[in-house]
């Protein structure tokens, strides 16, 4: 099962403007938004960019994760660094974009951790290797795992758009 | 068992009779709009028909509406050059429904989509911009998407897995005070909602105060019904409803009113008394944490900002320019005042509005997002402190992690900009 070391601990209603500030959003594709991960940190974004971050490493959240704007940017600079985010729970528009994107996003309510604290992604829960404390996680609704296994939104639509083609 | 507004919209754009809360649905889309993240849409769009074999040929170019407001004019050649990508992507499939940058026809899409009758009520309205909870203000179920789900929307013409959200009901009974606004209802309300407390569910306005209300101020809680975490936010439409569409939109064909009936399942039930109300204030740095006027009164503030897509239109200018007007704003702040769009600048202009706002002191900037998401215009130094009429007040959020936004209507902004603290609009003179 997945393991890494929490890189990032923060708390309730993170809003996609420290995610990804506005002001870079004319940047847009994939693979150049991660330079601007949480670019208003300076000291964690310099990490990201030095690649001191390994990836599958953990950012530790409370409740209402990317909250705000829709922008996909915020959830395309975390895919960018292959980061996890365990959060209490997600803001709605947020969430969507990391399944969209084929991006996993684990919803913990009762998860405690701090940075540096070593979690692994077990059956139905993380575990925290620091406190040996296990966390039950909150399954993705069907209809949005179905995106997950299809390995995200534009996999999952092209078979769609496949399929309603074969049956014209 | 009876249906709520929202339920009846999604029933019947999914080609079923009923459906609960929990269902998953994929409904038709009646109108998709984008703004300058069309960049991306039409990445994603291409993306998906690669290896298909097939021309990435949109759904239905009719019901596709583009509008460039988040930073217009281009503040950099990489957005001019985005634009200039949006713009070839639109000639090429033939979408009508495209506002660019135009002092006739220009503004924020939140403007541009009701003003011009795109939005019906009853119709499935997404937007690649989370404020588009905007639009249930005519009655319409309309919320925002990312990027990639748009590109899906383009490809498909519907939405998939959608789950039937939930809905909260706010009854606000009682006439607004004078100096209050529907700006003031809604913060007063996210904050006692919280910034997650309506996550997944839609916010239902009812209510005299909300019968009584013209569609401007029923734009405004929608607009900031997402605040509270709400998927979408809607007024059932009324006569106020069918006015505005008539004599504003220049809508001439039949018009839907649903309703929700009498007998439909609420999660929640909010009665609110807009008698009670006094101006309101969002602090920093959650859009939740709002207080009272007078719990911050006194504030020293160095931008004042009218305008977005929450409080930009006609009756905002109005309020803030009879204020200011014959007064000046204070030495050490400085104003901005962003219309809404560009019918208004004109509408404002005509009025003597624009000529009140300048002679006092303000900047009248043109239409666009301005310095709400802090990538264009007026940004705030280090340590600064802005109120606005705007919708946000994250850390960063107008450019500046080291900054304060406060949010408010547009009589506080404009009774804050004479004095330079944040003012009262009830003990201006």
């Amino acid at each position: 099962m997945a393991s890494g070391k929490v890189v990032l601990k923060v708390g309730d209603d993170i809003s996609t403007d420290i995610i990804y500030p506005g002001r870079f959003m004319a940047t847009v594709l994939p693979t150049e938004t991660p330079q601007f991960a949480f670019a208003d940190d300076a000291q964690f974004n310099r990490k990201l960019k030095a690649k001191e971050i390994a990836a599958g490493s953990f950012i530790v959240a409370g409740k209402n994760f990317g909250c705000g704007s829709s922008r996909e940017q915020a959830a395309s600079c975390i895919k960018g660094h292959a980061l996890t985010v365990v959060a209490r729970d997600f803001a709605r528009i947020f969430l969507q974009n990391a399944i969209n994107l084929g991006l996993a996003m684990v919803i913990c309510p009762t998860i405690e951790a701090a940075e540096g604290d070593e979690l692994e992604i077990a059956e139905g829960a993380i575990v925290n290797r620091a406190s040996g404390k296990r966390f039950p996680i909150v399954p993705l609704p069907k209809a949005r795992q179905a995106i997950m296994d299809a390995g995200g939104l534009i996999p999952y639509t092209r078979r769609l758009l496949m399929e309603r083609e074969a049956a014209k | 068992m009876g249906m709520t507004i929202v339920q009846k919209i999604l029933a019947r754009a999914s080609g079923k009779t009923a459906v609960q809360v929990g269902d998953v649905v994929e409904p038709r889309v009646d109108l998709a709009m984008s703004h300058e993240n069309a960049a991306l849409v039409l990445n994603q769009f291409q993306e998906i028909f690669q290896g298909t074999g097939k021309e990435a040929r949109v759904w239905d170019p009719d019901r596709i509406a583009i509008i460039f407001d988040h930073r217009v004019p281009a503040e950099s050649s990489k957005t001019a050059s985005n634009q200039k990508k949006v713009r070839e992507f639109i000639a090429s499939q033939g979408i009508g429904k495209f506002h660019d940058i135009r002092g006739d026809v220009g503004g924020i899409c939140h403007q541009i989509l009701p003003e011009n009758g795109y939005v019906r009520p009853g119709a499935v309205v997404v937007g690649t911009d989370s404020h588009t909870t905007t639009h249930g203000a005519l009655g319409a179920f309309a919320f925002g998407i990312g990027a990639t789900e748009m590109a899906s929307v383009w490809t498909l013409g519907n939405i998939l897995n959608v789950e039937v959200p939930g809905t909260i009901r706010v009854n606000v009974d009682g006439e607004f005070p004078p100096h209050v606004y529907p700006k003031d209802l809604i913060l007063h309300l996210i904050g006692l909602l919280t910034a997650e407390g309506a996550n997944y569910k839609v916010i239902e306005f009812h209510g005299e105060a909300i019968r009584g209300m013209c569609t401007s101020g029923r734009l405004t809680l929608c607009n900031m019904s997402v605040e509270a975490g709400a998927t979408a936010g809607i007024v059932p439409p009324d006569r106020e409803t069918l006015r505005y569409l008539r004599e504003v939109a220049g809508v001439k064909d039949p018009v839907d009113l649903p309703a929700s009936d009498a007998d439909a399942i609420y999660d929640r039930v909010v009665d609110l008394d807009a008698a009670k109300l006094e101006p309101q204030i969002a602090c920093p740095h959650t859009v939740d944490n709002v207080k009272p006027l007078g719990a911050v009164a006194g504030k020293k503030v160095h931008q004042i900002v009218v305008g977005s897509c929450t409080n930009g239109r006609l009756d905002d200018l109005e309020v803030a320019a009879r204020i200011l007007k014959g007064r000046r704003v204070a030495e050490g702040t400085r104003m901005l005042v962003f219309p809404a769009s560009w019918r208004i600048y004109s509408d404002a202009m005509r009025l003597g509005y624009l000529s009140d706002l300048v002679d006092a002191g303000a900047v009248v900037c043109n239409p666009g997002c301005g310095p709400c998401l802090g990538i264009h215009q007026g940004a705030l130094g280090d340590g600064e402190t802005a109120l606005a009429t705007t919708n946000r007040n994250f850390k960063g959020r107008m450019g500046n992690p080291t900054a304060e936004v406060y949010l408010c209507s547009s009589a506080v902004a404009a009774a804050s900009a004479i004095t330079g603290v944040i003012s009262d609009p009830r003990g201006v003179k």
